[in-house]
């Protein structure tokens, strides 16, 4: 150990009393970092930042860490700040229907609480995931048609800037327009702009019952009656929580189903007559059809988002197809075609990276974007000067400004975000 | 006297907008002096009225040339200043850019100009089965490039959320007068969720120019409860009761006896003779839900002892029942010659507490509070009556008011639900949050508007000086340097 490296532990073990040294299991796309450092409240994780910021060290918040290897590498990471030990559920106001956690409780932890007063977090996401690393990479599941993204749920947020300032908005009132609103921005950001310790989100009721309606549609058929058939379930008074889509492979049969959720009479009644909508061949049942996505996962290596205006889901899987084509090959399509966003999951392959150019040459509008979520290093290099993993992202500049307000010394996950932010 | 800066102005203006789009006149410059909130007052150097996104860019980018403070007005019906023009500034009225550009019923969405009424958006997705669902009271009139600077609520947004959840894509001009988008209109976002950061800013972090509006299928059943009670808190039970059983209803109001009797006089909604509290409940959804919780409300408002009863299924006989709620503030404003509304939040399960609080308050100063709120989300609307001849029963009035938002503070609450901070609750500010809050929420003023020439003095009590970032560089990126990436 240098003499400049006993400083720096010396610091950061006075400001943090669980702090090991960082090994290769703690590596983030091939960086390992130094140190891993697990703070027990905000004022430990607030001391840890203040003391990684007079040492100029690179930090990188981790939850559960199960999206770390997705998007882009950092640049560098001389400290991983480990949430795990910041696992409590603070505050649970039933009556309020809110509830205040901390940012490394992991989701199953949360509901499990929650459910015992029949309320939820209206998020279906991976219950082994930190609550911190949904809102911070804001993951969402199909529910995601009927109550949005984590950051239409989040209603406070207790955040450490990357100088150690602690700094809050929102509260725990649902209604709330005083001041600007951190959550949003930090909803998303990936851990650039600062570490997120604390989270107050609005809740649910449990539902008393629910249904699965889903239908498969033939192979060979025209995208538009896919298309049709989604807005139908989507654009339907029934109140859909999900509409889900699923196709292993272009050409093949095409599934979709739509989640009901209500009263144990209310959903019966719905669910018929959402099967009319879906056609004859629909089926109802109280259990995800097989193929329901359980979480969002880049099994094949490389995961794709396509976004997109409703109106525009049969140009969007006929774009879909025809970029296969021409690349040879034969992604799985699937995700929340009701709310406008499909997943597009391929293996590594030396066509792939041609594959997300063609999709964002054909869909070029500015209603919508291709963005690779996860991908090895030898797509990202050949997607580097076509986009990157990002695609087009607007308002670029303001961003670029808003990071360097937050971060001006560019330590706070560097490089992890869209553009090398 | 008209600032020099501004008024030298009037001529670029005009080249922008055209002269009959260029207020000059000093008396017809008044008429923009306050919005909502007449206690606020300012006249403006200069009234533009562009008709384009592309004039309000050049509008912005001739201010920020001259370093000439902009406010953007939308219908002016705001109730915290917040559109309060700056003296020595250009007021540029949006009232103009009021075109439905489109509706896409398929897509759920809208793309308006952000002059058009929030109703208005409603009523063109209406052939469609569709609706807009933030509505706020004042709906008829207020604007949406209003309703996205203020985060507006509504009585419905309990279920169905505030304009930011329904804001799918903002174009708008920065404070440095570019074009830009913020979201597009997926309601997926790429980045930086600045969209969500503009929404609720108050005017303050540049002014949109089109907006990307969500729409809703339009509810299958909606049904209308009223219960009399003899008591805020037995109607206060009844609300617990029902959020309790896990329903979530479109609305929960409640008003108490002095906003009954007011509403009862202006507006004759026929509202139970006599009681002390009456409480609307709405549910909306697909038919088979709606039947249910509508037999469970009914059963839990009688339990909660209701002396009286009333449902309405038509929408006239709901429009009736509504009118005497909405029609609240104004009716109230007949009981005495001023008034003050005030917006606080409080947990819903401090409401009982908090209601008592006011009402000793009130009791102890002598100045009569009438109180309407939206119960289902602790949304307090107490209207504090006082009589502006008297300058003693003012400034009663006014320390009344802020001692109901330190209430609703020390509740774990909010100073604002809806109406925004604005001019008028800045200095309440850092009583909700720490110096190192507000300075954290300012950094995002500093990124969007360094020079704070849009809509300076709201919002934040002390602006923040946005001198140079002191960053740390280290050695560019390869891929940088290479030119396949930018850094920032």
């Amino acid at each position: 150990m240098t003499a400049d490296s006993a400083v720096v532990t010396k610091a950061l073990a006075a400001a943090c009393s669980v702090l090991r040294d960082g090994s290769a299991g703690d590596a983030v796309g091939g960086v390992v970092p130094s140190f891993v450092a697990s703070p027990g409240d905000t004022s430990e994780a607030a001391a840890l930042l203040r003391a990684a910021a007079e040492h100029d060290l690179a930090v990188l918040p981790r939850g559960s860490g199960s999206r770390l290897g997705w998007g882009i590498p950092p640049e560098r990471c001389d400290l991983v700040v480990d949430m795990l030990r910041m696992d409590a559920v603070l505050e649970h106001a039933a009556g309020d229907l809110v509830a205040r956690v901390q940012a490394g409780a992991r989701v199953v932890t949360i509901l499990g609480v929650l459910a015992a007063a029949g309320q939820e977090i209206a998020l279906d996401v991976p219950g082994t995931a930190t609550i911190g690393g949904v809102v911070a990479s804001g993951l969402c599941g199909p529910r995601r048609l009927r109550y949005g993204s984590p950051r239409d749920l989040l209603i406070g947020i207790t955040i450490v800037r990357a100088d150690g300032t602690v700094a809050k908005s929102g509260g725990k009132v649902v209604k709330n327009v005083a001041g600007y609103d951190l959550g949003k921005l930090f909803a998303g950001s990936a851990g650039t702009l600062g570490l997120i310790t604390e989270a107050t989100f609005r809740l649910h009721p449990l539902p008393a019952a629910r249904a699965f309606v889903s239908t498969t549609l033939p192979v060979g058929g025209p995208a538009a009656d896919v298309a049709t058939t989604v807005a139908a379930a989507a654009n339907s008074p029934l109140v859909a929580s999900a509409v889900e889509l699923s196709r292993h492979a272009p050409g093949g049969p095409v599934s979709i189903g739509v989640l009901l959720e209500g009263s144990a009479d209310g959903v019966a009644a719905r669910a018929e007559r959402m099967a009319g909508l879906l056609g004859e061949s629909a089926e109802v049942g109280d259990q995800a059809p097989s193929w329901w996505p359980v979480a969002l996962e880049a099994d094949d290596g490389v995961l794709i988002r396509v976004s997109f205006w409703l109106s525009a889901l049969g140009e969007v899987l006929d774009a879909i197809d025809a970029a296969a084509r021409n690349a040879g090959i034969a992604p799985m399509v699937y995700g929340s075609a009701g709310a406008g966003v499909l997943y597009v999951s391929c293996r590594e392959e030396p066509a792939t990276a041609g594959f997300v150019s063609a999709l964002r040459a054909a869909l070029s509008s500015p209603r919508g974007g291709v963005a690779v979520l996860a991908a090895p290093a030898s797509v990202r290099s050949a997607l580097a000067d076509d986009g990157g993993m990002a695609g087009s992202v607007p308002a670029l500049s303001l961003m670029r400004a808003v990071k360097d307000q937050f971060d001006p010394g560019h330590r706070m996950a560097p490089g992890r975000f869209p553009e090398g932010i | 006297m008209p600032d020099a800066k501004a008024t030298a102005l009037t001529g670029r203006m005009t080249g922008i907008c055209g002269a009959p789009n260029v207020i000059t006149d000093p008396l017809e410059l008044r008429t923009y002096e306050c919005d909502g909130l007449t206690s606020h007052r300012a006249t403006p150097a200069l009234v533009v009225l562009p008709g384009t996104a592309e004039e309000v860019a050049a509008i912005v980018t001739a201010c920020a040339e001259n370093g000439v403070p902009f406010v953007a007005r939308g219908s002016g019906t705001g109730l915290s200043g917040g559109a309060v023009p700056h003296e020595e500034g250009v007021l540029i009225a949006m009232s103009r850019m009021r075109k439905i550009i489109e509706v896409d019923p398929v897509a759920r969405r809208a793309v308006v100009e952000p002059g058009v009424t929030n109703l208005a958006v409603t009523e063109a997705a209406r052939p469609f089965g569709m609706f807009y669902a933030p509505d706020p009271s004042s709906q008829v009139i207020c604007s949406v490039g209003g309703n996205v600077a203020e985060n507006s609520g509504g009585a419905h947004c309990l279920k169905h959320g505030f304009t930011v959840n329904h804001v799918m894509g903002l174009e708008i001009v920065t404070p440095a007068g570019e074009l830009t988008w913020l979201g597009d209109g997926t309601g997926v976002i790429s980045g930086y969720d600045l969209l969500g950061a503009f929404t609720g800013s108050e005017g303050t972090l540049g002014i949109v120019t089109k907006i990307v509006v969500k729409l809703t299928p339009a509810p299958e059943a909606v049904h209308l409860v009223l219960a009399a009670y003899d008591s805020l808190a037995a109607g206060g039970r009844a609300v617990s009761d029902i959020i309790g059983a896990g329903i979530v209803p479109a609305a929960i109001e409640m008003m108490d006896a002095l906003s009954i009797e007011a509403a009862e006089a202006a507006v004759h909604c026929g509202y139970p003779e006599g009681a002390s509290a009456v409480l609307l409940v709405e549910l909306d959804g697909p038919a088979a839900e709606v039947e249910a919780e509508l037999a469970t409300v009914r059963t839990l408002c009688k339990a909660a002892g209701a002396t009286e009863i009333r449902a309405a299924d038509d929408p006239a006989q709901r429009a009736g029942i509504w009118a005497g709620r909405k029609s609240a503030f104004a009716a109230v404003g007949r009981l005495s010659p001023a008034y003050i509304v005030q917006d606080g939040v409080v947990p819903r399960t401090a409401l009982g507490d908090v209601l008592a609080r006011i009402s000793a308050l009130s009791e102890e100063s002598g100045i009569r509070v009438a109180n309407v709120f939206h119960a289902g989300d602790g949304n307090l609307h107490p209207l504090v009556l006082y009589n502006d001849a008297s300058l003693a029963e003012t400034e009663a009035a006014e320390e009344l008011s802020g001692a109901i938002l330190d209430t609703c503070i020390a509740y774990g609450g909010s100073i604002t639900g809806e109406h925004g901070v604005g001019l008028d609750k800045s200095r309440y500010m850092p009583k909700m949050f720490t110096a190192e809050d507000l300075e954290t929420m300012q950094l995002v003023r500093c990124a969007f508007d360094p020079a704070g020439l849009c809509n300076p003095g709201k919002v934040f009590p002390t602006p923040r000086l946005c001198g140079e970032v002191p960053g740390k560089r280290r050695a560019p990126h390869p891929a940088v340097a290479a030119g396949q990436a930018e850094i920032f």
